[in-house]
């Protein structure tokens, strides 16, 4: 099994034999590859019933848990990293959960769409209609994804929560890396892959 | 010619095995001999690596699947995730379910004849803990040629018997499967089960627990105590889809002691017939064996503590609308192993039919159980 773009950067992240907590783990897919690769113990936090059960019948560890209520549940300092891809901005209080991760582990990864792309600019500069694309196909009243932000707004709010942003990787929808989008993240770049700690 | 479904572990035969060996207990008595009655569906494997213990909950027994005979009416109770291809695969696993000792379906409870006096047992039967059951059921599985249950799977008191496991014997059980439970009861738990043992204790045909000898049974209190009971089983919403405020006849009859609403009539049914096929003193000791369980309480209250030597991984189940053990009560016991960084899997299942879900076959309930025991490996 071929692992999800953007999960092949995040495991290179995680050291072997570390505690894992991945907040939407969707159908289990990065745990089962920490777990049958770098021998991690990971525990997924999940909601979409259908993935749920997926991640049981692959013997992940799954959690059936709201990100949006508290996660209080998890002591401080649980975990080694705790994981969150392509779902910052559909949280209701991203910063929260962001300070939430670094309590729980000692690392945190995120991956988020970067509204500031030059393709979301240009669709709003010359529609004046908020972005809908392939990418992030939701109208503005149905969408999950409620708290849209740029690379900028996220280190931003990284500097004045004394959040370290230990590496970035910008990279395209399809998790390839260029040279353009590392010259000019926030305009080029439509995703990044954030390492960040206290 | 066989009448069952394919999916039927069909006719059963319950078996019984004769304890001799003294069983001590929580209380400080020991018990000897004593008898329990059980059922296997499927077949131990060469490895004796597939058997799964199915525990009982307050009213339940070893008859969990099949048919007695032919012309049983029901099925046993858990039918619905015990078979060949179902949640509970007997294709797969050698499956054993068992009367826990107190009971009053066979194995030794308070209406068997004491050897010492030649009477029923009755008040002097002995009060018994969860931990008293599973040190009986590692004692069957020795019998069965069980060292190690690739399972142990329960519902309600049955899944306090599964966590005990893990908790009593880490090497001989692999995975935990702990539905519509709790770590412990809460004040109100306790409560309602003193509302049940003061129904029965204060019928004047309760005779302090001996009316075998008077020739009667508590029937009254017993049917009280399975009112109360069932009430807490199902959910508001259950009870309103199912009963709303319909009467049985066209209006209200302005009296005091008549049946009126369809509820009423339904829970006096209930209590009836459960009074006519349950012993009270057994009612009574598991009421007692619920409201004990605390594994906790030999760790200071430290539920993780209590749980870091076990081994097995651990499925957690809830229901949506059980409020007699609610989502939280088992989001207590993942919390525990998750502090205690052990394997856990968690589900909240939407269901509306309140404590009572855990017996019903809902799909993602069932599916989430099949999957979970479909990947538990075991040799061919």
């Amino acid at each position: 099994m071929s692992l999800r773009a953007d999960l092949e950067i995040i495991q290179q992240w995680i050291k072997p034999g570390s505690h894992v907590l991945d907040l939407g783990c969707g159908e289990g897919e990065l745990l089962r590859h920490l777990r049958d690769h770098k021998q991690v113990q990971g525990y997924g936090l999940e909601i979409d019933p259908e993935k749920i059960s997926t991640c049981i019948r692959h013997g992940v560890n799954v959690l059936e848990q709201n990100l949006d209520k508290e996660l209080n549940n998890f002591e401080d300092n649980s975990f080694d990293t705790v994981v969150m891809t392509q779902s910052l901005q559909a949280m209701h209080y991203p910063d929260r959960v962001l300070e939430d991760m670094l309590r729980i582990g000692h690392e945190g990864i995120l991956t988020f769409p970067n509204f500031a792309h030059w393709r979301c600019r240009w669709y709003l500069g010359t529609k004046g209609r908020m972005p809908v694309s392939e990418f992030m196909p939701y109208t503005w009243y149905n969408t999950p994804n409620i708290h849209f932000c740029t690379f900028k707004d996220f280190e931003q709010l990284c500097r004045e929560r004394n959040i370290k942003v230990l590496d970035r990787l910008v990279v395209d929808q399809t998790h390839q890396r260029s040279w353009l989008s590392g010259l000019w993240p926030n305009l080029l770049g439509e995703v990044a892959i954030y390492r960040v700690s206290r | 010619m066989s009448t069952f479904a394919a999916d039927s572990v069909g006719l059963v035969t319950p078996q019984r095995h004769s304890f001799s060996e003294p069983l001590q207990l929580a209380c400080g008595k020991a018990l000897a001999p004593y008898e329990l009655v059980y059922e296997t569906y499927g077949q131990l494997n060469a490895a004796a690596d597939n058997a799964v213990l199915i525990c009982h909950a307050l009213s339940g027994h070893h008859h969990a699947a099949g048919y007695h005979s032919a012309e049983e009416r029901k099925p046993g109770w858990w039918d619905a995730c015990i078979g060949p291809g179902k949640a509970i695969d007997t294709n797969r696993f050698y499956v054993v379910s068992l009367n826990n000792l107190g009971g009053c379906h066979g194995s030794t409870g308070p209406s068997s004849i004491s050897p010492d006096t030649g009477k029923a047992y009755g008040a002097s039967f002995p009060v018994l803990t969860v931990e008293d059951w599973v040190h009986s059921q590692a004692r069957l599985a020795d019998v069965l040629g069980v060292q190690q249950w690739a399972a142990v799977v329960g519902g309600s008191l049955g899944g306090m018997q599964a966590l005990q496991w893990a908790i009593s014997y880490p090497e001989r059980i692999r995975h935990c499967v702990a539905i519509a439970t709790a770590p412990k009861l809460s004040a109100q738990n306790i409560a309602f089960n003193e509302v049940a043992r003061q129904a029965i204790t204060t019928d004047p045909d309760f005779h302090h627990g001996d009316y075998a000898a008077f020739g009667v049974i508590p029937k009254r209190g017993l049917m009280l105590a399975r009112m109360v009971g069932h009430i807490t089983y199902l959910s508001d919403d259950s009870m309103g889809s199912k009963f709303g405020r319909e009467l049985r006849s066209e209006q209200l009859n302005y009296d005091l002691t008549s049946v009126e609403f369809e509820v009423e009539s339904y829970l006096r049914y209930q209590g009836q017939e459960f009074s006519g096929r349950f012993d009270a003193n057994t009612y009574l000791l598991m009421t007692k064996a619920l409201d004990y369980f605390d594994p906790a309480a030999a760790h200071g209250g430290d539920l993780a503590k209590t749980l870091a030597g076990i081994q097995a991984q651990t499925l957690v189940m809830s229901f949506t609308t059980d409020w007699r053990f609610s989502p939280a009560r088992s989001y207590e016991l993942v919390n525990a192993l998750l502090a205690a960084k052990k394997q856990v899997s968690y589900l909240e299942i939407e269901a509306a039919q309140g404590h009572d879900a855990f017996l019903l076959p809902i799909p993602r309930y069932i599916e989430a159980l099949s999957g979970y025991m479909n990947r538990i490996e075991v040799a061919s």
